[in-house]
Parts: structure tokens; C-alpha cells; sequence
């Protein structure tokens, strides 16, 4: 279970998160929708670590674990992966180096054995084959000359190889078309389980007709201010966010 | 007590010179006595150059200048630990002299022997390139060789792989060597000369190499340089190369170890077609400093350079590039290109860069570019995200850095070799970082 209380967070010394309350019980997927600048990423980088994103108040806990203390890397050992909104390109990084060393990272932390090379090969290839990405993505340097929607599958791609139990996905559904949407949405629904969570960040509820979520909340101007089940999505997208604004206010 | 003058610097040589010269290789030759007398006038003009020099501006050679060498005293026990081999081939040179017992040199396909034995043989080629009166160092090597290695490739051979290991031994004061090698590749031949420059962890010296490359039509010699000296260690090199039509000069230089160390390569492009890449990768920490100048005359039509330098500084480290191309008025159709890029891991460490474009030909294709850098606080940021620690992530994104001059070592042996060294450097910086 993810739980968030009462979390607060600056950048540059901004406030952007002025308070979240949510909590995502392990086998449910939630969504966060909301306009461009409410805080979406913020809320992302901050569950994951990045620096510079400075926690104020309030708490985040993932299965007991207190995840704002943590190091990046230790969240992703215990098993929380974000999904960037923009991923990052790696020059000089060979894609496949980069998912056997993160796969193996992983593995270590959890106790299990590495991967040789060939092994690996084995799994990327089987797991590139469900995501309908060609082959030449693993010798390509990590994100460099990707499309939009490659960077996005490797994203998935990523998500499929290391199989956290909580997966944040900040906006993986921009820039993508209608084929590629069901992919990706397809490689997530097959994560779906009773030992694994998803934050589903989107702006748009196009997603959502592919990854149905337990719970829609919407986010704006640094809180949640409307919560409900998957047809406040469908609500959203006929109202837009103004309608949604002004009701909360 | 008994108090012992030593004279420092450049009097200190120049004072041993007057000593030695008779009883010094090649004594008795009056070409080659005049050779360094020559030699020894144009350092005692320069003596060591000071950071008012323009091509010594960024390397203060006071250190050097002012320490006391002796002749090295190699220790007569023969039993010296050799690294591993990184080829089959390998001519020893300890403390700049040619070691016959310790090398191993059957089988192949081409003759390699000592300078100091055939000096005899090598009027007008000994000094044919290299210019004492410009470059100070080369003067000092020229007044004080004593040995070196002697190659040549005769047309069409292909000489496979040959390795020149370079070690120095520890003394109780510094000591200083200035190997003077000369190679010479004929018509079409081919070779791969992995040196490995090295010494014990405590010793100091001033390792002064000088060497003389002729590479004929056609010929390609790949000169792949990995400099490890002692970390105590000065290590100043010129090479002086000259690439006839049609053939490549192709030099890697990993500059990892030492403690003052400047590379300075000059490469005249004679023949149309000729090529010539230098490419380098400097990896410094604590108080390193390392000079990479390189100057590249295109003097023929047609040619080709491609140089790239990728500095990495730890540290207190300061790292240079100087890089001078001249396209000469009957260059044309040059193609040139010129990168130079360094990655700063410590904000206390420095990079100064200067490249220089000289061009009189009109139709000429020349570029170049200088960055500096830090680690890409993102791209460390999505490595971690991904389970990666903070340590491993930043050895890969330096790794990574490393690529782009690193690839283009083609040739298998020095690959290896290459790769294990930039391992081997990495892993002793984590381990400073750990302790
Ligand atoms: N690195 C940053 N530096 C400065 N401001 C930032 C940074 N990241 C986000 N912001 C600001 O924080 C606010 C929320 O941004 P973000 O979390 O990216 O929103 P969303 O993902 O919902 O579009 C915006 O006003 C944005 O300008
Ligand atoms: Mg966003």
C-alpha cells in the first residue's frame, strides 16, 4: 500500500505540492488527472527521489517503508519504478548494457541471482516481442533517436523487465498513437495483480478507456481536489478541468 | 655530515652532459656529437620552458625544473616483475634501455633491435624529425639519449602486433631516462606498437621520450599509448610522425598515471591521401596534470584528420589540450576535424582547452569543437531511478563519455588492453572515494 499524508514540496524554493492525501491499496490502479502545471510530475519526482525537489511536510510510505528518506536507487529496490514523462537520453549507453545492469540491480536487492548476457538477451528479446519493438532498440544507444513513442515503449519495456509493485506512469500515454496506446496499455494491464499498484498520471482520459483504474483523483494547483471511481474521468473529459474547479471551490 | 650538491634543472643536465658526452652512446660518431651539441646548445638557450612560452602556457614545468635527477641505477637483479603481456611480442625497455633478456621478439616478421647498437647505421635518420631547436624537450632527449627502439617494417609486412613496455625502476633520488625511438613502416606494411609506459608505485622520474616515425605510401601504423606511469612520476613525450601518400598514422593515447605529464605529438601529412587520427582519453585525479598538444601539418592535398580528446578530472586534476591544425596553401580538398571535450568531477578541478585553426588552402573542410562539462544530474537521476547506485550510475555516464574516443580504437590487442585500463583506473578512484 501506498500512502501519502499531508505531503508538501518545493522547487526553487516554489511551493508546488500543497498537500496531498491519497492512498493506492496494493492490486488497485489509481489515476492522478489534472491541467498542465498542477503538479503531476512534482508528485512523481518526488515519490522517486529526484534531487531538487524538496519535501516540506507530510509523509510517503510504500509497504511500511518510509520512501522519502530513501535513496533513488533504494525506492527502485523496493520495488517502485517511475515511468518518465520525458526519458532521458543516454549517449555513449547501449540500451541492452542499460537494462541488464538495471535488471540486475534489482535482482541483486531482492536476493535473486544475476543475469549473464545471454540469459538476458533471452528475456529482453521475449519481453521487446509483447511490446512490439524491434530488436535493434537494445544496441542503440538508451533513448537517443527514439521516436516519441519509443521512448515510451522502452519506458514500458523497463517496466515489464524489472516488474515493481509500484509503478508510477507520468503521462507515459502523450505522444502516442492509437496502435502504440494499446500496447503500452496492454503491457501495464499485464502487470495487474493483487501484488501490484499503479499512479497512472494522465491529462488526457483516452488512457483510461485502456488501463480502467479503481480510482480517478483529480489533481489542481498542488492538490487533490476531487476523488471518485473510473466515470469521473468520462466526467472530466466532457466538463474539462474549469468546470471541475469551480465546483470544488 | 656529509653533504652532497646536486645541481637542479637544467644546469643539472646540461652539467651532466659535459661529463658524459664522450661516454655517452655513440661518443665517438662526429655526426651524432654534433647532433648533441647542437642539441645541448639549444637547451641551454631554452632551458626548461617557462609559462611564459606560449606552447607552455598551460603547463608549469617548475617541478620538474626544479628537482635534482640522476642516471637511473637499475638494480642488477634480473628477476623484475613484468606486467602481463599484452600481445606476444614485447621489446622491454627498463629505465630507458633496451632489455634483449627480457624481451620476447621470435617469430616475427621484422627486425627489432636497439638504437644504441646500431647508431652506427643511423646517420641522417637519427634527427630527421625531430626539432631540438623548437622543442626544448627534444633537445634535452637528443643531448641525453642513450637507447631506444629501432624498427623497421619492410614494404608489404604486415607486423601483427608488437608491444613496447617501458618500465621504470624505484631509486632513492629521482631519476631521469630519455628514450629516443626510431620506427620506419615501407610501403604498405602494417603494425599495431602497444606501449605501456610504467613504474613502481613510490619512484620518481622524469621518463623524456623523443620519438621518430616515418610511415611510407600506403603503410599504416597504428601507435596505441597507454601511460601509467607512477604516480610520483613526470612523463613529457614528443613523437614527431611524417604519413606519405595513401598511408595513416593512427595514435590512441591514454594518459592515466604520472604526476606531470604532457603528450606532445607532430604529425606533417606529406603525400596526398594521407591520413592521420589521434585520438586520446586523459583520466585524472588528485594532483594530475596532463597535457595533451598536438600539432597536425596538412601539407599534401586530400588528406584527412580526425582527432578526439575526452578528459576526465577527479580531484584537484588539471587537464590541457592544445591542438593546432595548418592547412598549407597546396592542402586542398583537406578534410579536418578536431574534438575536444572534457567532464569535470570535482568543482575543484580545471580544463584549459585552446585549439588553433590555421588555413591558407580555400577549398577545405575543417571543424572543431571544446566542451566542459559536469555529469548530467538527470541522466544520474534516471539511471538511479532504475535500481542503479549512485556510484555505478555515475562509472557508466563517465563511461559513456569515454565512447566516442574510445570506439575508434579498431585494433582488438589494444582494445583490450585500453579497456582494462580505463577499468583498472576506475576501480582505483571508487576505491579512493570508498576509503
Ligand atoms: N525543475 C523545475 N524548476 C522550476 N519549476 C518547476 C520545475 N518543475 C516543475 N516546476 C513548476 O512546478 C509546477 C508544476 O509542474 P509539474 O509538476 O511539471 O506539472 P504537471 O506535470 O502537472 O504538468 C509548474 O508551475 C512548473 O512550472
Ligand atoms: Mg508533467
Amino acid at each position: 500500500m501506498l500512502k501519502i499524508e499531508g505531503l508538501t514540496a518545493t522547487v526553487d524554493g516554489k511551493p508546488i505540492l500543497k498537500g496531498i492525501d491519497l492512498e493506492i491499496p496494493s492490486g488497485e490502479v489509481h489515476a492522478v488527472m489534472g491541467p498542465n502545471g498542477s503538479g503531476k510530475s512534482t508528485l512523481a519526482y518526488v515519490l522517486a527521489g529526484r534531487e531538487g525537489y524538496e519535501v516540506t511536510g507530510g509523509s510517503a510510505t510504500w509497504d511500511g517503508h518510509d520512501l522519502l528518506s530513501m535513496e533513488p536507487e533504494e525506492r527502485a529496490a523496493a520495488g517502485l519504478f517511475l515511468a518518465f514523462q520525458y526519458p532521458v537520453e543516454l549517449p555513449g549507453v547501449g540500451n541492452a548494457t542499460f537494462l541488464r545492469t538495471a535488471l540486475n540491480a534489482i535482482r541483486r536487492a531482492r536476493g535473486e541471482p544475476e543475469l549473464d548476457a545471454m540469459q538476458f538477451l533471452k528475456l529482453a528479446r521475449q519481453r521487446m516481442r509483447e511490446l512490439s519493438m524491434p530488436e535493434d532498440m537494445l544496441k542503440r544507444s538508451v533513448n537517443v533517436g527514439f521516436s516519441g513513442g519509443e521512448k515510451k515503449r522502452n519506458e514500458i519495456l523497463q517496466l515489464a523487465l524489472l516488474r515493481p509493485k509500484l509503478a508510477v506512469l507520468d503521462e507515459t500515454d502523450s505522444g502516442l498513437d492509437i496502435d502504440a496506446l494499446r500496447i503500452v496499455a496492454d503491457g501495464v494491464n499485464a502487470m495487474r495483480g493483487p501484488d501490484f499498484a499503479a499512479l497512472v498520471i494522465t491529462h488526457y482520459q483516452r488512457l483510461l478507456d485502456y488501463i480502467v483504474p479503481d480510482r480517478v483523483h483529480v489533481l489542481m494547483n498542488g492538490r487533490i481536489v476531487r476523488s471518485g471511481g473510473p466515470e469521473l474521468a468520462k466526467e472530466l473529459e466532457s466538463e474539462g478541468y474549469a468546470a471541475i474547479q469551480a465546483r470544488a471551490a | 655530515m656529509n653533504v652532497v650538491m646536486h645541481q637542479v634543472g637544467a644546469p643539472g643536465f646540461l652539467h651532466r652532459f659535459e661529463g658524459l658526452r664522450d661516454r655517452l652512446p655513440g661518443g665517438r660518431l662526429p655526426w651524432l656529437a654534433t647532433l648533441r651539441a647542437q642539441a645541448a646548445e639549444a637547451f641551454r638557450a631554452q632551458g626548461f620552458p617557462t609559462r611564459r612560452v606560449e606552447a607552455w602556457k598551460y603547463t608549469d614545468l617548475a617541478p620538474v625544473a626544479e628537482a635534482g635527477f640522476d642516471e637511473p641505477l637499475t638494480p642488477m637483479d634480473d628477476a623484475m616483475d613484468l606486467p602481463p603481456a599484452q600481445a606476444g611480442a614485447r621489446a622491454v625497455f627498463v629505465d630507458g634501455r633496451f632489455r634483449a633478456d627480457l624481451s620476447s621478439l621470435d617469430g616475427l616478421p621484422f627486425e627489432v633491435s636497439s638504437v644504441a647498437r646500431h647508431l652506427d647505421a643511423l646517420e641522417g635518420r637519427l634527427g630527421a624529425l625531430a626539432r631540438p631547436g623548437e622543442e626544448p624537450m627534444a633537445a634535452l632527449n637528443t643531448m641525453l639519449f642513450e637507447d631506444g627502439l629501432l624498427l623497421d617494417l619492410p614494404e608489404g609486412v604486415e607486423g601483427g602486433v608488437l608491444e613496447l613496455l617501458s618500465l621504470a625502476t624505484a631509486s632513492e633520488r629521482p631519476s631521469a631516462f630519455h628514450p629516443r625511438h626510431l620506427i620506419r613502416l615501407a610501403k604498405g606494411a602494417k603494425l599495431t606498437l602497444i606501449e605501456t609506459a610504467t613504474g613502481p608505485e613510490g619512484a620518481r622520474y622524469l621518463h623524456n621520450p623523443v620519438f621518430e616515425v616515418e610511415v611510407a605510401e600506403g603503410a599504416w601504423l597504428t601507435h596505441g599509448r597507454l601511460q601509467q606511469e607512477a604516480p610520483r612520476a613526470f612523463q613529457l613525450s614528443t613523437i614527431y610522425a611524417t604519413v606519405a601518400a595513401g598511408g595513416t598514422y593512427d595514435n590512441f593515447t591514454l594518459n592515466a598515471g604520472g604526476r606531470l605529464v604532457r603528450n606532445e605529438i607532430h604529425v606533417t601529412l606529406t603525400g596526398p591521401g594521407a591520413a592521420c587520427h589521434m585520438n586520446g582519453a586523459q583520466l585524472l585525479a588528485g594532483d594530475q596534470h596532463a597535457d595533451t598538444t598536438t600539432a597536425l601539418d596538412h601539407a599534401a592535398p586530400s588528406c584527412a584528420s580526425r582527432q578526439t580528446y575526452k578528459t576526465v578530472l577527479m580531484g584537484r586534476s588539471r587537464g590541457v589540450f592544445q591542438g593546432k591544425i595548418l592547412v598549407r596553401q597546396v592542402a586542398q580538398k583537406t578534410d579536418g576535424y578536431q574534438m575536444n571535450q572534457a567532464l569535470l568531477l570535482s568543482p575543484e578541478a580545471e580544463m584549459d582547452s585552446k585549439p588553433q585553426l590555421e588555413i591558407y588552402a580555400d577549398d577545405v573542410k575543417c571543424s572543431h569543437g571544446a566542451t566542459v562539462g559536469e555529469l548530467d544530474a538527470e541522466q544520474v537521476f534516471y539511471l538511479r531511478s532504475r535500481g542503479i547506485p549512485e556510484t555505478q550510475a555515475r562509472a557508466m555516464l563517465v563511461q559513456a563519455f569515454l565512447h566516442e574516443a574510445v570506439e575508434g580504437v579498431t585494433d582488438e590487442a589494444l582494445r583490450r588492453a585500453l579497456d582494462a585500463a580505463v577499468e583498472g583506473w576506475w576501480a582505483r578512484q571508487e576505491e579512493t572515494l570508498a576509503a
